[in-house]
């Protein structure tokens, strides 16, 4: 990296460190602190946390072969519980090929195609989201990890600008209630912080395991924004910023949420 | 691929109360919901479960749509000989699953 | 001379809606849930004088959602053959159904308890009744504020 580039590359850290009204470490909280007792003790017992429907539906799927190339998961990486230890905590990551980041679910549907040869899993879909829940559970405790570089911190920047660009009829910008109005109520709900700690995860309100994506759609339509399609990359960049705001709180997928 | 996880306690002392949990998958459509151009999406829902010790029923509960989707059911059953606890739910559309989970009684 | 009341029916009456459709229109909806209720109730302990006690429902006083609200019922009892809880039922006044639950159970439980969790339409009272081995009837109720959550997939109506 030239000179001018590290020093802009600096530069950038410095202002992403110390940007207006972004929560200081010492305050930050995840979304299960602010729930109520019970909802925690749902997610804090595999026994009757229903995300663990979906993770031992992506357990099976793993081990289960799969497309033209006749390969399950497990054929190339082994046992989850080693080799994906710790990949969920460092996604979205830099995808070479694509010169740009994709998220844990893209990561999935491209070893689909690509390595099994098998036809795609649609956003959202079951085997999707259970897939994605089992390899993201083999990070559960991992503080998330999100590394910038030059390839990923343009993203990452459009990202930010995202977060805290006003948008929707109601012309709010995701900073207004995340960054300066968390912990204060809204329609009888609590205002969350936004870390994105524990996807996918099970939703009361949807009753059913979803992705980041998912509530993010939801976020949107809250504020009467048009939702960006799954897998847009301007979603990619948000995740990509979200994650790195969170950087060093655990994964704790598959999460309770209300 | 709908599947049920069941937790009874491996082994346990004769005459012990153990408590036993299961979660099964299952959207518990309710009958009251409707589609976005206003059409009632029909009920859809588990309606029975049974728990059976060594053939023996010795838990049942009838569910109604007030019941949450994934329904968990959570209660206890003494510990009164080694075998089998065996987990049945049945519902609309010809709904069923079963479970089971092998005790050891000392 | 058509009465404004008269007017009101036929103006209902005209619009070609299912009876579920009605249903949820209904304007006298929270008197007929709750008379919906007290049958449910009639209909599970007949004539017999329902008592406060032994039964013990434990619901969060305020909840995250209202589509999965953990409940638990625990009754009192030495569960022997002699003296045990044959049935719990659990019964809500203002959700759409008031049925939820109705447990069979016997000496095998050990205890009497069922922890679940339940869909609440409204702010509301639940009621838990056990019935017991000798005919007689117990029950508790708790209070639950149900609040809606924010940001959607549907949006705020």
């Amino acid at each position: 990296m030239s000179l001018r580039t590290a020093l802009l590359f600096a530069a950038s850290l410095l202002c992403a460190d110390a940007g207006a009204g972004e929560i200081p470490p010492s305050e930050r909280l995840s979304g299960y602190d602010l729930m109520s007792r019970e909802t925690r003790a749902m997610q804090d017992d595999d026994a009757t946390n229903p995300g663990m429907l979906w993770v031992l539906d992506g357990e099976a799927l793993w081990n289960r072969k799969a497309g033209a190339a006749g390969r399950a998961c497990a054929a190339c990486h082994g046992d989850a519980r080693t080799s994906m230890k710790g990949v969920a905590a460092r996604y979205p990551a830099f995808d070479a090929a694509l010169r740009r980041p994709v998220n844990l679910e893209e990561r999935i549907k491209l070893c689909r195609s690509e390595r099994q040869k098998a036809p795609p899993l649609a956003f959202e879909s079951r085997d999707l989201l259970a897939l994605t829940a089992y390899v993201a559970r083999q990070s559960r405790g991992l503080p998330i990890a999100i590394v910038i570089d030059e390839r990923t911190l343009p993203f990452l920047d459009a990202g930010r600008e995202a977060f805290h660009r006003r948008q929707g009829q109601l012309n709010l910008a995701c900073s207004q209630c995340h960054d300066d109005n968390w912990g204060k109520r809204l329609a009888g709900s609590v205002i969350p912080q936004a870390h994105p700690t524990g996807y996918p995860l099970y939703r009361l309100e949807w009753q059913g395991l979803g992705s980041l994506e998912r509530r993010l759609r939801n976020c949107l339509i809250g504020i009467r924004a048009e939702p960006y399609a799954f897998g847009a990359p301007e979603f990619v960049d948000l995740e990509l910023y979200l994650m790195w705001r969170a950087n060093g709180m655990k994964i704790e997928t598959p999460a309770v949420r209300p | 691929m709908a599947r049920a996880i069941v937790n009874v306690p491996a082994r346990a002392k004769r005459g012990e109360i153990v408590e036993v949990k299961t979660l099964a998958q299952h959207p518990m459509e309710t009958g009251f919901r409707r589609t976005q151009t206003g059409e009632l999406i029909p009920r859809d829902i588990i309606r029975r479960f049974t728990c059976t010790y060594n053939g023996t029923e010795v838990y049942r509960v009838d569910l109604h749509p007030a019941m949450s989707a994934n329904p968990l059911i959570a209660f206890s059953t003494i510990a009164t000989e080694t075998g089998t606890l065996a987990f049945q739910w049945t519902g609309d559309n010809g709904y069923s699953m079963t479970e089971t989970a092998s005790i050891s009684v000392e | 001379m058509t009465t404004r009341r008269e007017f009101l029916v036929l103006a209902a009456t005209s619009l070609a809606l299912s009876e579920a459709a009605r249903a949820q229109l209904d304007p006298n909806l929270a008197a007929n849930r709750k008379a919906a209720f007290q049958e449910a109730l009639r209909r599970i302990v007949g004539d017999t004088q329902v008592r406060r006690g032994r039964v013990k429902l434990q619901l969060p006083p305020l909840i995250d959602n209202g589509n999965s609200v953990p409940l638990s019922v625990a009754v009192e009892s030495p569960m022997t053959e002699a003296d045990h809880v044959r049935a719990i039922h659990v019964l809500t006044e203002k959700n759409p159904l008031p049925d939820v639950a109705s447990v069979r159970l016997g000496p095998r439980a050990g205890r009497a308890t069922l922890s679940t969790r339940v869909r609440l339409a409204d702010t509301q009272s639940v009621t838990a009744i056990a019935q017991m081995s000798d005919g007689s009837f117990w029950s508790d109720s708790a209070e639950v504020v149900v609040t809606l959550s924010a940001c959607l997939e549907e949006g705020l109506i």
